[in-house]
């Protein structure tokens, strides 16, 4: 099996989510990752969705998803030419004397320290989820309270946009 | 008693109101475009200030609607208000199921969108079923619901259901619409939904309020569906790379399903077929698409098809797919289906290609742009000399059909056959009427022993595999079809859910005719526990037989109809002639058949089609020499 990224444009109207997620499921499908947003433009939006699949049930689902009537685009990210990052959100246990090896991790990852509290640091990151995971394997020695991740976003390199076409315009 | 005539109750009352207003057109009856618009151009119309519920109507109107089935309730009340004056004839039935099944077998003997209406709620989910019917049977049909008034959504209000939630997985598309403005744009955005590309059920659900609010109506609506582009034309390149494969087979096969009958393929599938020479089979969607006595028609392929047309597509070395799905009905084990078939799979569902069975030429589009234009590309092969000879093939086949042809056996018992019954109403009623089947023996039998040899001449449930179609369905074809004879053939399992409807059809003057194969069992379950379940047979006896609860005939009488019984084979033509004399009533013939017949042939589920019974432990024999 192996992790496909799909980028999916629809039309931001209500209940898009569900039809796009419930197919996943219906089909048999686990999302490893999903992720939600306004695009340049308003009246579309852009679900990116990480799939553990082989690619011929991938080609499946895809068409399936191609089927619904709000799903304007579908493409497939290839990690080779194409940039993916999540979020992190994690409270880590650092109290005055752990706070400054936190701080040192914090650095060597280039994270942010976005709130303090007398025995915990607040921590933001983004990277791809391996960088995260490192983060995560390096910080976990400290303690860690609570934390959130995004879903994966990812947007292709170079100059094209699978955003540009008729059909996107006409939304 | 007085029995109520096509010219009915509810209807003649309308028909009262409409007289005093001369441009209201009052005859349902007269025809109507056979096409619906894609895009509704018609009846174009300045802005008028209306209620949701009076937009709701005049966008029916605008759409050419002419017949509706419901019920009305709370939720949707406020729609039933302008329908009391409309053109749009409503048929009010008995089980909001009866309003979808009826919807979908209107569509289906039309080609017209099917529509049904039910309130919020217990009215909405009693429509799950046949949407999910006409989901899998890719029927055109557009659902109305009402929905409790915008505010008490999510609240657990009174008849609330998320009933665009629950159709999520068996609708093309649904609509919750949030104001009465949008009402045109997406009544006419379900029609064009349903109607095009693959067909299917769309359902419209609309609150309550917003069928009360004012609004303005104007027509026609702006379509915006811009993630909605079905392919109807195929690629050219795989068109030429099919025709080539075609003129080089030996052991080709035209494998059809309903798409070619959506589609209006017929004419042309008979010209690709002539032109060919190949053999076609014709799924249990598909029968009438190819006539049943035409010399190259197989059968129907699958669990209870021919030896001829199981053993074609088995042994096929190429397999051109036109409008099927390659359903495990027809596939039996798939892995070992067809194992040495190049596959050709038309369709205009990308995504049914490739689904079940690897694709060798995909080809998405219209079957009858694809069978079109085929048939230049097959001619073109044919004008420069490429073509082989099917001698053998069809020496393999011929010889096929004439050792295993379908036939049956004389019950043992001196019971009357119901295959016999059902060979008979086809021969008697001939090859113009509409048959309609509910699902189970029955079904099987009316699909093998009725020859069905004009399009749109045979409905049933067949992906869902509904029991209780049979008598909604027939009522909606009837409706679409009032000049032609309509015949349910039901059996007493699946009459028992769904014939309240024949009161609807007595009241409104739609004279259906129905042969109930009344076995006093559930004789497809009870075939399978004879076969697999060492005649245990647990909770498939009826009593119908045994205690005659009910009584069909009394049954029948008490819901307005005329009802007759048969019992041995001596009455089986009079009474099939005796059913036909009558037209002003719906008819009910109770056959009281044996208990103990089967279906044959017989591809045990999950079985390869390989191990095709011929009848019980009688197995084919293929000559694996000569292939």
């Amino acid at each position: 099996m192996t992790m496909h990224t799909l980028s999916v444009l629809v039309e931001n109207k209500p209940g898009v989510l569900a039809r796009v997620s419930g197919l996943f499921s219906r089909r048999g499908f686990n999302i490893d990752s999903l992720a939600v947003g306004e695009t340049e433009n308003p009246d579309v939006s852009r679900i990116t969705i990480v799939v553990n699949a082989e690619s011929s049930p991938l080609e499946q689902v895809t068409k399936q998803l191609n089927k619904l009537v709000n799903v304007l685009k579908i493409v497939e990210l290839d990690p080779q030419v194409s940039v993916a990052r999540e979020l992190l959100l994690v409270k880590v246990r650092a109290d005055r004397s752990a706070r400054s090896q936190v701080l040192e991790t914090v650095n060597l990852f280039r994270a942010r320290v976005v709130d303090v509290a007398p025995d915990t640091l607040t921590i933001e990151a983004t990277g791809t989820p391996d960088k995260l995971d490192a983060l995560l394997r390096d910080l976990e020695a400290f303690g860690i309270k609570e934390m959130v991740q995004s879903g994966l976003v990812a947007i292709g390199r170079g100059s094209r946009s699978i955003t540009a076409g008729p059909a996107l315009r006409a939304a | 008693m007085t029995r109520p005539t096509p010219e009915t109750l509810a209807h003649s009352a309308r028909r009262a109101r409409a007289a005093a207003d001369p441009t209201v057109d009052v005859d349902p009856a007269v025809a109507r475009p056979a096409a619906t618009p894609a895009v509704p151009a018609v009846r174009p119309s300045a802005p008028d200030q209306v209620t949701g519920a009076g937009s709701l109507v005049r966008s029916l109107e605008a759409l050419d609607v002419d017949v509706v089935f419901g019920i009305p309730g709370g939720a949707i009340l406020p729609a039933y208000d302008p329908l009391y004056d409309s053109t749009v004839r409503h048929i009010l039935v008995r089980h909001e199921q009866g309003a979808g099944h009826a919807a979908t077998g209107y569509a289906q003997a039309t080609g017209k969108v099917g529509v049904c209406i039910a309130t919020s709620g217990p009215g909405a989910t009693n429509l799950v079923t046949p949407i999910a019917d006409a989901y899998m049977d890719s029927v055109a049909m557009v659902a109305i619901t009402g929905q409790v008034a915008s505010p008490l959504i999510g609240t657990d209000g009174f008849q609330e259901a998320d009933i665009q939630g629950i159709t999520l997985p068996i609708t093309k598309h649904n609509f919750l619409v949030q104001n009465a403005e949008e009402i045109p744009q997406v009544l006419a955005e379900a029609f064009h939904l349903a109607s095009s590309g693959r067909p299917g059920p769309v359902l419209v659900d609309i609150p309550k309020d917003v069928l009360q609010a004012q609004t303005t109506f104007a027509w026609p609506p702006t379509l915006d569906l811009p993630g909605y582009r079905p392919t109807l034309h195929p690629h050219g390149k795989q068109i030429r790379e099919a025709a080539r494969l075609m003129a080089a087979a030996r052991r080709p096969v035209l494998y059809v399903g309903g798409g070619v009958l959506k589609a209006g393929a017929t004419d042309g599938l008979r010209r690709l077929a002539e032109l060919t020479g190949i053999p076609v089979v014709t799924t249990l969607m598909a029968l009438g698409a190819f006539p049943d006595s035409h010399q190259q028609h197989l059968g129907m392929p699958g669990m209870h098809g021919t030896v001829a047309a199981v053993y074609g597509l088995q042994k096929a070395d190429l397999i051109i797919a036109l409008g099927a799905r390659f359903d495990d009905r027809v596939t039996g084990k798939l892995d070992s289906f067809a194992p040495d078939a190049t596959v050709v799979h038309a369709d205009i569902d990308p995504a049914e290609i490739g689904k079940n069975r690897h694709v060798d030429v995909p080809i998405v589009g219209d079957a009858k742009h694809v069978i079109d234009e085929l048939i230049a590309a097959v001619t073109v092969e044919r004008s420069a000399g490429r073509s082989t000879d099917l001698g053998d093939w069809w020496t393999q086949l011929d010889d096929l059909r004439n050792r295993y042809p379908l036939g049956y056996d004389e019950p043992a018992d001196g019971t009357l056959s119901p295959q016999y019954v059902i060979k008979r109403l086809g021969e008697i009623v001939g090859p113009d009427a509409i048959f309609v089947a509910g699902v189970g023996q029955h079904q099987m039998w009316a699909s093998q022993f009725i020859s069905y040899e004009k399009p749109y001449t045979w409905l049933n449930s067949g992906g869902l595999g509904t029991m209780g179609y049979a008598v909604p369905a027939a009522m909606g074809a009837k409706v679409g079809k009032p000049d032609t004879v309509v015949w349910a053939v039901d059996g007493d399992g699946c009459f028992q859910m769904t014939n309240q409807e024949l009161a609807t059809c007595a009241l409104e003057g739609i004279p259906v005719k129905i042969a109930v194969i009344n076995n006093g069992n559930l004789g497809m379950v009870r075939q399978w526990q004879t076969l697999f379940y060492n005649e245990r047979y647990s909770n498939t006896d009826l009593g119908t037989h045994k205690h005659r609860i009910p009584d069909f005939v009394k049954l029948a009488e008490a819901l307005g109809c005329i009802g007759l019984r048969c019992e041995n084979a001596d009455d089986v033509d009079k009474t099939i002639a005796a059913a036909m004399e009558i037209n002003d009533a719906p008819v009910v013939i109770d056959f009281v058949v044996g208990k103990d017949a089967m279906v044959w042939p017989m591809v045990a589920a999950g079985t390869s089609n390989d191990e095709i019974m011929f009848a019980r432990g009688v197995r084919p024999v293929f000559d694996e020499d000569d292939i």
